[in-house]
């Protein structure tokens, strides 16, 4: 493997009041390589996503982030928005948040914010107007039309975001995601709601954004045709645990996760667990 | 497609008239409950002290036959605009006439606005009223800094007005310092006090902010009125120096500004540069209101406005974004206020009541939050049409009341609610009110 994990997560526990909803948790994300993370209904996979990402603070554990330049952030010691800006850990989220009323193109922007606030001297410079400004929305709305060409939404970058279709939404706040540079992406269900060609385009997407721009990606999805074909690595959770871990051929075969997750047959799961034991 | 709701809207209009006939019936009742005792009864202390009612039955039956026609009315007009927000795109029509009027309303309403003094040089009632609308004008606008792109809902912005005036009222009376130096610091100031509201009210949103925020517009007033040595309490500070045109002052004196021009002595020459200060200082707002919208600080309000947790997920710090957003639209209202406080030469507790707050935030909502030119606009519905109706006496509360009501059937999302986009690849097309957000506070 090549150096260190991007992300390892270890021991990990968060707790709500009485209620574990994550126990003891590690795994490592691959640097460069795509990490699903999946489980039943209420396995804890979204609560891991907000330790990840800041929203939480976990109740123990510790997870770490190291950048190319073998740099190492602790993200159980920065909170919200300082996980995006420092770490640079992107994330969308299971219900889509866009800004609705504003278009496509103004929704990258403000990804972009950070970026545009230094150029823009903290707003000082910018309020005069001084080139170095200009340049920088100009490079700026450039990242944003390329990000708008590969989610193949060019046409559609005067519109407010709020006016797109579902599966369009979708791709916009990937795209969002993206342009704030990030060295690990976070999906939360980025198929959910997607019909089958909508799918296929994502997990094109997906694979462009780790082969092209080599960002590693971690996202919890249902979609298990999409896990399936894109994931490098997949963890299973169930009820806050892990479970198995492997590649996705391992992790198919596995009859605890038959049991937990891809068995929809009772009868069946069962069966494949007594002919595995 | 989309041809069908249409025709079921139409086909519902004519089918509807049971219901018109109910929901009239409905209000007539309501009305007749609330106005039995209010209009039906007329109660008042007889000569000996005892309790004298007679009855007035034909004016209840009057209000309550206007009500039952009103509300018929108003629901036929409600059908003829149609459902409010069932439809997400701003039609093409519509679309054309914005784009009309934002080319050309906004540079004419500028070039009359210019031209005021000059039209009206001799009618001194019309200038101090164009003054009084541009000062709401640029308190609207100020305003709409937090609560129509932060999207925080500020009830005390009064506040703000209040310590810009009394910083120059107290800076010029003590120290002698000249406006030109007090307006600043005036603004300054202003944001100082807009970034200390800012920190408490950092966690809270919407019921919680609004509360909070009106609480401190009272604080305000009540630390003036309370603190005597500094501020002279309910008398407030009089002798507030006027106005000089760079150092030349404009009076009647030998050093005076007509003396030096040549011309003869008029008051009115300071009545009309009070006109040409405001109107620079509003247009200041605007214009930097404007530009700020298109840098990334003024992006980020918007989309604060929009979704905070999104924000907070793309690396944006929300504290200090909310905290510039405070001391932004404060620092714009300790200018109007060191405005406010040269024009009338005389500053007390009694000009910066709730009230204040209240007409302020009614033209940012009226005017369609986020709008420049809408803000524009109801100040000079607001202020001006209220001077309007002047002649109704009375009525003319009621007047403007049913004036409001009626806007904010027709346009409940104000004046100029649409939305133009910051910055744009081909086309900057305006986005329907339905998709913005009012943020959550």
């Amino acid at each position: 493997m090549s150096g260190e994990p991007i992300l390892s997560v270890e021991q990990l526990t968060m707790r709500f009041g009485g209620i574990v909803a994550v126990q003891d948790l590690s795994f490592a994300a691959e640097r460069k390589k795509i990490t699903a993370l999946i489980g039943p209904n209420g396995a804890g996979k979204t609560t891991v996503f907000n330790c990840i990402t800041g929203f939480y603070k976990p109740s123990g554990g510790a997870i770490r982030l190291t950048h190319d330049d073998s740099r190492q952030i602790a993200l159980e010691r920065l909170n919200d928005f300082r996980i995006a800006k420092q770490a640079k850990v992107a994330r969308t989220f299971q219900n889509i948040r866009l800004f609705p009323g504003m278009t496509a193109l103004e929704n990258l922007m403000v990804a972009q914010h950070n970026a545009l606030m230094r150029a823009s001297g903290f707003t000082f410079l910018g309020l005069i107007g001084v080139p170095t400004y200009r340049d920088a929305e100009k490079q700026a709305i450039a990242l944003a039309t390329d990000w708008l060409k590969r989610i193949n939404l060019l046409d559609r970058a005067d519109d407010a975001a709020g006016n797109l279709a579902y599966g369009d939404q979708r791709r916009l706040e990937i795209a969002r995601a993206m342009c704030t540079g990030p060295a690990l992406l976070c999906l939360d269900e980025p198929a959910a709601g997607l019909n089958a060609r909508e799918s296929a385009a994502l997990s094109e997407l997906l694979l462009s954004i780790r082969n092209e721009l080599g960002t590693s990606i971690l996202l919890i999805e249902h979609d298990m045709s999409v896990v399936m074909e894109i994931s490098d690595h997949i963890v299973v959770m169930d009820h806050g645990v892990k479970i198995a871990e492997g590649s996705p051929r391992a992790v198919r075969d596995d009859p605890k996760v038959i049991a937990a997750y891809l068995g929809t047959d009772e009868e069946e799961a069962v069966a494949v667990m007594e002919s595995g034991s | 497609m989309t041809v069908t709701p249409h025709e079921t809207t139409k086909a519902s209009r004519t089918a509807d008239i049971p219901f018109l006939l109910k929901t009239a019936f409905i209000n007539a009742l309501i009305a007749l409950v609330l106005f039995s005792l209010m209009i039906g009864i007329r109660t008042e202390a007889g000569s000996d002290g005892q309790l004298t009612y007679w009855t007035r039955f034909g004016d209840l039956a009057s209000i309550v036959a206007a009500v039952f026609g009103g509300s018929i009315v108003i629901e036929l007009l409600r059908q003829w605009i149609g459902p409010t927000g069932a439809e997400k795109l701003v039609p093409p029509a519509v679309q054309s006439g914005i784009s009309f009027i934002g080319h050309y309303l906004a540079p004419a309403l500028l070039i009359f606005t210019l031209l005021v003094p000059v039209i009206f040089y001799n009618q001194r009632y019309i200038l101090d009223l164009a003054i009084l609308v541009l000062t709401y004008v640029m308190l609207g606008w100020g305003l709409n800094v937090v609560v129509g792109l932060a999207g925080l809902l500020d009830l005390g912005y009064v506040a703000f007005y209040a310590v810009g005036a009394y910083s120059y009222g107290l800076l010029a009376t003590s120290f002698g310092w000249s406006f030109w130096i007090c307006l600043p610091l005036a603004g300054i100031l202003a944001a100082f006090w807009g970034v200390l509201l800012g920190f408490p009210v950092l966690r809270l949103r919407g019921d919680y902010l609004a509360i909070v925020t009106l609480a401190f517009g009272e604080i305000i007033r009540l630390v003036i009125i309370n603190w005597q040595d500094l501020t002279g309490g309910p008398n407030g500070v009089s002798g507030i120096p006027r106005p000089t045109f760079f150092g030349i002052p404009l009076d009647n004196s030998d050093d005076g500004l007509a003396a030096k021009l040549g011309i003869e002595y008029s008051p009115t020459h300071r009545i009309v540069f009070l006109f040409y200060l405001i109107l620079a200082l509003a247009l200041l707002t605007n214009w930097v209101t404007i530009r700020l919208r298109r840098l990334p600080i003024g992006r980020a309000w918007e989309a604060l406005r929009e979704d905070e947790v999104a924000c907070r997920a793309l690396g944006i710090n929300t504290t200090t974004t909310k905290l510039t957003a405070f001391a932004t639209g404060a620092m714009f209202g300790g200018f109007a206020g060191a405005f406010f406080a040269t024009r009338q030469g005389f500053i007390s507790p009694e000009s910066f009541t709730f009230q204040e707050s209240a007409l302020v935030l009614a033209i940012v909502v009226l005017g369609g939050m986020g709008s420049q030119l809408g803000v524009a606009l109801a100040a000079l519905t607001m202020i001006g049409g209220f001077e309007l109706f002047r002649s109704l006496e009375n009525y003319r509360m009621l007047v403007f009341g049913m004036a409001m009501v009626l806007i904010m059937i027709w346009r409940p999302r104000g004046i100029i609610g649409h939305r133009a986009p910051t910055v744009y690849l081909t086309k900057a097309q305006a986005i329907s009110s339905d998709l913005v957000k009012e943020g959550h506070g």
